[in-house]
């Protein structure tokens, strides 16, 4: 192996998903405010460039060249690592998503559309994602105030109860693939994407999804009504902002993994014969899944707290452990 | 040297850097808090050998139990039982030079074990092609446990329902 297939290509593909994943969050916050304003009847913003499309790049200056501000007696290497830590399981997921399955030859080197194809890939992804309550914990811990620590514990225990029905979920999308590749899953859906096969395995999966990245109606890391901004109380600026990328990207990432695991992936129309459709379908998938959670940030008022922790652990959960036990048995009756 | 040694050389440093450094930082770390932070940095060294062991379905299971569930639940429990930003205090009392010597024995004692015996190591061709290895590394790991070592694996798990249950009796309010 030589030293450009083992460190260049896999470093140059990840600064791309890296750089496409940050614009992508720039414009998710605009495409976002554009959606709820209609929504709600407004116009939303529309007065940096034409139809409003600078808003995102005047937010992140505002936000950098704002003062940095650190609380007193805020425990500083923990407080100035966790937005880091919240940004980064977000974006490591990507290293094993295929977003295309044509590769092709670039300068002699075989680009694959994927950064990895991990042999555990559905694993390494519930590993990754259980990483993500971290930067939650952290906060709420060394911003030394009580809104901060109770909205983290708060928002970690409710991401980790809906890493259980998910996880579970996944199972059931393992039993039927046959195989922990990303690749590999995506491929099995050749024929009938497992939205069709898993409807209700779908469905808990979107709802988990929208708990872990804690979008509407699971919103409570920001019930600002009782828990003033939960934990993120404390952080100003630029470190805010990453809080804010980090559940912007989490939102990309678990509309990425729902159409990888049951939307089929890159399989459309006409994508053999035209490689480079697969990528198209695999956005345009993508871009669906993010509609419908900005769909239901308009529409759905937040759940309160108990009633949140109820609907997963005697509705969600049982229900996930049923969908595994019934497609284990179908999947041996039918051989 | 070909470069993938060298990579792997470099990568092993580095891990053998966070998997000891890890451990110093809890032992030596004044305030608990920070000690189960350093205890992550070490687990995650840990993770990384695994990675470079081409163990990957080990790799993620660490990741996914040591990390991502024992030493948050480790965080929590110190999260609610100390203050918000607890007292500094010292990690050590007259007795560290016992403990010292203790962890030293087990070091020797480990060290000759892991030198004498001589491992079963992988065919050559088992390892040309990794992903063959670990898509049958996972599927032989069920099959072992669901057939010769099924009971171990019944009554680990009759083990953990019984901390299932007297953890919820324990934690539950008394009626009154």
């Amino acid at each position: 192996m030589d030293w450009i297939s083992l460190l260049l290509v896999p470093a140059i593909k990840s600064l791309v998903v890296v750089v496409a994943l940050l614009t992508g969050f720039a414009y998710l916050s605009y495409v976002e405010r554009k959606l709820v304003a209609r929504f709600q009847v407004r116009y939303g913003p529309n007065r940096a460039g034409p139809f409003g499309i600078l808003q995102p790049i005047s937010d992140a200056l505002k936000m950098v060249f704002k003062e940095e501000i650190v609380p007193l007696n805020v425990d500083h290497v923990v407080y100035l690592l966790s937005p880091a830590l919240t940004v980064m399981p977000a974006l490591v997921i990507w290293a094993v998503i295929p977003v295309s399955g044509a590769s092709f030859t670039l300068f002699g080197q075989t680009i694959t559309p994927y950064v990895s194809d991990v042999n555990v890939g559905l694993l390494y992804i519930l590993a990754i994602a259980s990483l993500a309550t971290y930067g939650i914990v952290l906060a709420g811990w060394s911003s030394n105030n009580k809104y901060s620590l109770l909205g983290a514990l708060r928002t970690s225990s409710q991401m980790l109860s809906y890493e259980l029905p998910m996880g579970i979920t996944l199972v059931s999308v393992l039993l039927i693939a046959g195989s922990l590749s990303l690749v590999d899953i995506v491929q099995a859906q050749r024929g009938v994407w497992f939205a069709l096969l898993q409807p209700i395995g779908f469905i808990i999966y979107f709802i988990c999804g929208l708990a872990e990245a804690g979008r509407s109606p699971f919103d409570l890391p920001e019930t600002e009504n009782e828990l003033v901004s939960g934990f993120a109380t404390e952080y100003g600026g630029i470190k805010f902002a990453l809080f804010f990328m980090g559940e912007y990207i989490h939102m990309i990432t678990i509309s990425a993994l729902a159409t990888t695991f049951f939307l089929g992936g890159w399989y459309g129309p006409f994508v053999n014969q035209i490689p480079v459709l697969g990528l198209v379908y695999f956005l345009i998938k993508v871009a669906f899944m993010i509609f419908l959670i900005v769909w239901i940030r308009a529409s759905l008022p937040r759940i309160r707290y108990d009633k949140l922790m109820h609907f997963c652990w005697k509705f969600l959960l049982p229900l996930s452990l049923l969908n595994l036990v019934v497609t284990a048995v179908v999947l041996v009756l039918v051989g | 040297m070909p470069v993938d040694q060298i990579v792997k050389t470099v990568v092993f440093v580095i891990f053998t850097v966070m998997t000891l450094g890890g451990g110093l930082g809890v032992v030596v770390s004044p305030r608990i808090f920070h000690s189960a932070l350093f205890l992550v940095l070490s687990f995650a060294g840990v993770v990384g050998y695994y990675v470079l062991l081409d163990a990957g379905f080990l790799a993620a299971v660490q990741l996914l139990i040591y990390i991502g569930a024992i030493a948050i639940l480790i965080l929590f429990a110190i999260m609610l039982s100390r203050g918000l930003m607890a007292e500094r205090q010292s990690q050590s009392n007259q007795q560290w030079w016992i403990a010292a010597l203790v962890a030293l024995l087990i070091f020797v004692v480990l060290a000759a074990v892991l030198w004498r015996v001589d491992w079963p190591v992988a065919s050559q061709q088992a390892l040309a092609s990794p992903s063959n290895a670990i898509s049958q590394e996972g599927s032989q790991l069920g099959r072992d446990l669901l057939g010769p070592y099924v009971i171990p694996f019944e009554v680990a798990s009759v083990l953990l329902l019984v901390a299932l249950i007297g953890a919820v009796i324990l934690a539950r309010e008394t009626e009154s």
